[in-house]
């Protein structure tokens, strides 16, 4: 072969030709394989959020009626009689309850008329919305719309959603109960497993012996992180309740159970952080005569605190949205009011979530979509923050 | 030009930039077919950065840019419609540590093939593995454990396992990034005499920082400068006479 | 006295006793140093000291008697436990208080305390796994008293209805026994396992790869906290969206294709688990693919062998001990998710092939056991535990497998 004729072979092998541009083609598939995955994931997420949002976002408004309220001695006792027997299938009866209270308290109201905008049935407020199964019958449904020309209905901020507590009328249903309830249990929650997390983490980290104990404190701590958290229920159930005595569904009892669940999350998260401290810190503290423990506490602690912040962060978000354990403690509980104390019935947001989901009125289903949207704004900012913290402190050193 | 000193790669007027960085700053060289050429210098003089623009190893690093042109028997690797994967059938490389896969030696050999579809797995596959560790002189020490992996064979067994590994694509030019340095003495030196045998039918670059290496084993050798090519010549030349005076100072140790 | 009285009295005497010795002690110290003596701790060493001899007497005093009450052995009155306790405070801090001269090692003293507590804290996490084992173990055996452990294992029928019956001490004559055959609610949990691996596995594999091997890096920043997103949302939330949302979906389309869809098929809570697995799949799949050390890839590519080809001979091979072992884990995950199959998932236990027929899981028929209104010590109820102590072993096998498999691999690359 001459030289000329092998550099044009040697030139056309360098080319794509048939076979080199199948495999180049494979190439370029198995690279949209993995975008497609990463698509697919976008796009659940998208539609997940989309149909969430529009399923919860008009919880956010409740219908009102715009009556003539006459507090009547009589009302007091049969509270029916505050309005017109013509509308008063339209009105919330969770509203007519408390007429008589109200004159309780203010007895100068006895014998005026008012006309106010009322908080609706809940059955009004669906078929407002355009909802099917509002269940409004027929002739009522006649009486709305006559009532919407004359502008004496309409959709207003639902405040009552942040401001009641659970309830068996969809209208009057609200968050409050849970969210206090889920303040209160995390509160426990971090209380409890923040100092011990962290001071197993020290142990673990700057004093424990290379010992067999020591090895399964850690082989123990990895695989509590991955027991189901449904089990920690159990332990609850069985350690808490039933053998110490707390209260069932008491905030104590669903704040000691997640309190373990998230221990293995904070020690974790804390050791990673404790390591992350140059060992030089440490030796130039010895070096001035230090003793260990002012050593942790005065300089190698705060240097680890970003670290420590997002775990216990990360494990407070994970704490908040656990239900599992807590339907074992018995924290689905009715709770119509804020729970008073730790030892009282109490019920969370996702549990709130859960109960209203498996309500047979329809009209639950927005309450529920709107019940996660706050859950979702809380863990969403939670984990945002928790993200911050720690490209913060991966900045410092 | 006679025909034995015909030109396999031809370089002019090469830059690199990583980033904003210029790293080379304009290599002119002719490599001969049929020669074992060295790259000497100190560290960061951009001797293995160059040889990883031969068979465009470089495309991988982000931020990485490269002007003038490496022409492979008169052929620009760098010409758009070239393929790159297709380009390194042709220009193999063997690296600094010995990379062998976690397969066995038999797989080790016969993945590349395989994959450009030389031959069909059976007989053929057989004895085109058997050419390979033949021609880099591993085959007797390895034909009865074909199946183990290669990661069990020891430092310069594993190195020799990536030359065949390399030798099987069958390529032109083997490129070699200081394919010792890992290496023991005695390791090192079957190397050397295997790059001897070698030069028959391949065209071999090696970067070493070894200069009785480059004195012992290359027939050309190039002294590479912060970016620049000083010096370019026979090894004999190079390494009794040199004409410039930086490259007298790094082969008589007195700096680098 | 309630325990929580006893509780508050407990610690509102406590707190200011221990402040009260904190300043006596430190005076004290501060006293011998006014003397001209040189301490050897800080003053407020001595008054930690003092702290400790008055807390650790009582705190310890009162946790016995607790310990005593709830084991039923010696019921002790409130008011005699705290007398009991704080006079043997006082009298570990007037003790306290004579040790205390310009050369005592305080510092020491208090220090040996602190690192007792941080061990203390320590064996709290050992504790636990002993407490959630022994809770398990213990019911789960009532249980196995009454139903023999080999029927709960090969049985395939599940039906409970009448074990309270047994439990209230009832004639059971005419009655058909409770069957606790476990086998359909194992079958249910392995069936909706799978689906969910089947999307968690491709999706999120082919997640990593790219995002190790194709993205750059900012690219890579952006898209793997918008993965975790999908590991962030609460599993309650999972469970309405599968149950109100999925399961409807699927039910018209399986209708469009002429089949019979139940509402509560496993199809939906296994989709979903799946999308809720993805991002632990790809999280340490990615984390092993990037340890597979750059040279394979460059030895590989040298040879003239293209990007996907690399990945899928050299790199996946490679890795895949460590993406064997995430796969257990995401599996481990899938077993023990409790809230997506409690709300979209059956709870007629049903033995079949099908996956669009209704089946149910363990974790769901724990739950079902334990929120109703049985008595506690039935064996419907106790049935829970046997089902938890199955769950516990099996994910402590899937845990411990695929700790040991990573091991291994990271021992290769280092």
């Amino acid at each position: 072969m001459s030289d000329a004729s092998k550099s044009n072979a040697l030139r056309a092998d360098l080319r794509a030709d048939k076979r080199k541009r199948r495999r180049a083609r494979a190439d370029m598939r198995f690279k949209w394989y993995g975008l497609t995955a990463l698509g697919l994931a976008m796009l659940f997420l998208v539609f997940f959020f989309v149909d969430i949002i529009s399923k919860g976002l008009p919880a956010f408004q409740q219908a009102e009626i715009l009556v003539q309220v006459s507090y009547s001695e009589s009302v007091k006792s049969n509270y029916n009689r505050a309005v017109d027997k013509r509308y008063r299938k339209l009105i919330s009866r969770s509203w007519l309850r408390t007429i008589p209270m109200q004159l309780e308290e203010h007895p100068d109201m006895i014998g005026t008329t008012a006309e106010q905008w009322v908080l609706a049935d809940y059955r009004v407020d669906q078929f407002l919305k355009g909802h099917e199964g509002h269940k409004l019958k027929k002739k009522y449904q006649k009486l709305v719309r006559q009532l919407q020309e004359e502008g004496k209905v309409r959709l207003a901020f639902n405040s009552g959603f942040f401001s009641n507590g659970d309830s068996k009328l969809p209208e009057n249903a609200g968050i409050l109960a849970s969210a206090v309830g889920s303040v209160l249990v995390l509160l426990l929650t971090m209380l409890f497993a923040v100092p011990v997390g962290v001071m197993t983490a020290i142990y673990l980290e700057e004093f424990a012996p290379d010992n067999r104990f020591t090895q399964l404190i850690e082989v123990n701590i990895n695989n509590l992180a991955a027991i189901p958290s449904i089990l920690y229920g159990l332990l609850g159930l069985a350690i808490f309740i039933n053998f110490m005595g707390v209260p069932r569904s008491s905030a104590l009892a669903g704040g000691l159970t997640l309190a373990l669940m998230t221990l293995p999350i904070i020690i974790i998260a804390t050791r990673a952080a404790l390591r992350a401290v140059p060992e030089s810190i440490r030796e130039a503290a010895y070096g001035l005569g230090a003793s260990s423990l002012q050593t942790v506490w005065h300089h190698v602690l705060p240097l680890a605190m970003p670290g420590i912040l997002t775990g216990s962060i990360i494990g407070l978000a994970q704490a908040m949205g656990e239900t599992a354990p807590l339907l074992i403690v018995g924290m689905m509980a009715y709770i119509p009011e804020a729970p008073h104390s730790i030892l009282a019935a109490t019920t969370v947001l996702p549990a709130q979530v859960y109960t209203w989901s498996g309500e047979s009125i329809r009209a639950f289903e927005e309450r529920t979509a709107a019940g996660i949207m706050v859950l979702l704004a809380v863990l969403l900012s939670l984990n945002a923050l928790a993200i911050r913290l720690r490209n913060r402190s991966e900045q410092t050193w | 030009m006679a025909t034995d000193m015909k030109n396999k790669l031809t370089i002019r007027g090469l830059k690199l930039w990583y980033g904003d960085f210029e790293a080379l700053h304009g290599i002119d060289l002719d490599i001969l077919a049929g020669k074992v050429t060295a790259f000497i210098g100190p560290s960061g003089c951009g001797k293995s950065t160059f040889l990883r623009c031969l068979n465009r190893m470089n495309d991988r690093i982000a931020g990485c840019r490269v002007e003038g042109d490496v022409l492979l028997e008169g052929n620009d690797i760098y010409a758009p419609d070239v393929d790159v994967v297709q380009l390194r059938t042709h220009i193999g490389m063997v690296f600094q540590k010995p990379n062998p896969f976690p397969k066995s030696i038999y797989e080790n050999i016969a993945y590349a093939p395989r994959i450009h579809g030389m031959v069909q797995d059976g007989p053929d596959m057989d004895e085109l593995v058997e050419t390979a560790l033949r021609k880099a002189s591993i085959w007797d020490e390895v034909k009865d454990k074909l199946q183990q992996p290669g990661t069990a064979l020891s430092g310069g067994q594993q190195q020799r396992l990536c030359i065949a590994r390399t030798i099987a694509v069958q390529p032109d030019v083997i490129l070699m990034d200081e394919p010792c340095s890992a290496l023991d003495p005695i390791a090192t030196a079957k190397i050397e005499e295997l790059m001897d045998e070698l030069k028959q039918e391949y065209t071999i670059v090696i970067v070493t920082h070894n200069m009785q290496q480059a004195a012992r084993a290359s027939d050309y050798t190039a002294y590479f400068y912060l970016g620049d090519l000083i010096e370019y010549g026979e090894t004999s030349q190079i390494f009794t006479a040199p004409s410039n005076q930086r490259t007298e100072d790094y082969i008589t140790g007195r700096f680098g | 006295m309630t325990a929580s009285t006893v509780f508050l009295w407990f610690f509102g005497g406590l707190i200011p006793l221990a402040a009260m010795a904190f300043w006596l002690a430190r005076g004290k110290a501060l006293g011998e140093a006014a003397a001209g003596k040189r301490l050897h701790s800080l003053p407020s060493f001595h008054g930690w000291y003092a702290v400790v001899w008055l807390a650790v007497p009582a705190i310890g005093s009162a946790v016995l008697f607790s310990l005593l009450h709830l084991l039923h052995i010696v019921d002790v009155p409130g008011p005699m436990l705290l007398a009991t306790a704080f006079a043997l405070g006082s009298a570990g801090l007037w003790l306290a208080l004579r040790h205390i001269h310009a050369g005592f090692r305080a510092r020491q003293a208090v220090e040996k305390v602190m690192r007792g507590m941080l061990f203390i804290a320590a064996t709290i996490s050992v504790l636990t796994t002993i407490g959630i084992v022994l809770s398990v173990i213990f019911e789960s055996v009532r249980f196995f008293q009454v139903i023999s452990f080999w029927d709960f294992i090969t049985g395939t029928k599940w039906q409970p209805d009448t074990a309270f019956l047994i439990g209230a001490g009832r004639d059971t004559e005419g009655v058909a026994p409770p069957l606790f055959g476990s086998v359909p609610i194992f079958a249910g949990t392995f069936m909706i396992t799978a689906i969910a691996m089947a999307v968690a596995v491709p999706v999120g594999l082919f997640a990593a790869i790219y995002m190790s091997e194709y993205a750059s890096h900012s690219a890579r920043n952006k898209l793997k906290p918008m993965l975790e997103i999908l590991a962030g949302i609460p599993t309650v939330v999972y469970g309405f969206f599968a149950a109100i949302t999925i399961s409807p979906l699927i039910v018209q389309i399986a209708h469009a294709f002429g089949l019979e869809a139940a509402y509560t098929n496993a199809l939906a809570p296994g989709l979903i688990m799946g999308v809720m697995i993805i991002p632990f799949v790809s999280s340490l799949s990615d984390d092993v693919i990037k340890a597979v050390p750059q040279s394979l890839r460059d030895g590989s590519l040298a040879l003239g062998t293209t990007k996907a080809e690399t990945i899928r001979h050299i790199v996946l091979p490679a890795a895949m001990p460590g993406i064997v072992s995430a796969f257990l884990l995401a599996i481990s995950r899938a077993i023990g998710e409790t809230m997506i199959v409690v709300m979209a998932a059956g709870l007629r236990p049903n033995l079949t092939m099908n996956p669009l027929e209704g089946m149910t899981t363990v974790t769901v028929k724990i739950v079902e056991a334990l929120t109703g209104d049985q008595e506690f010590d039935s064996a419907f109820t106790l049935a829970a535990f046997a089902l938890g102590l199955v769950l516990l072993i099996i994910t402590l096998i899937l845990n411990i497998v695929s700790t040991v498999v990573v091991r291994k691999f990271k021992q290769r690359y280092e």
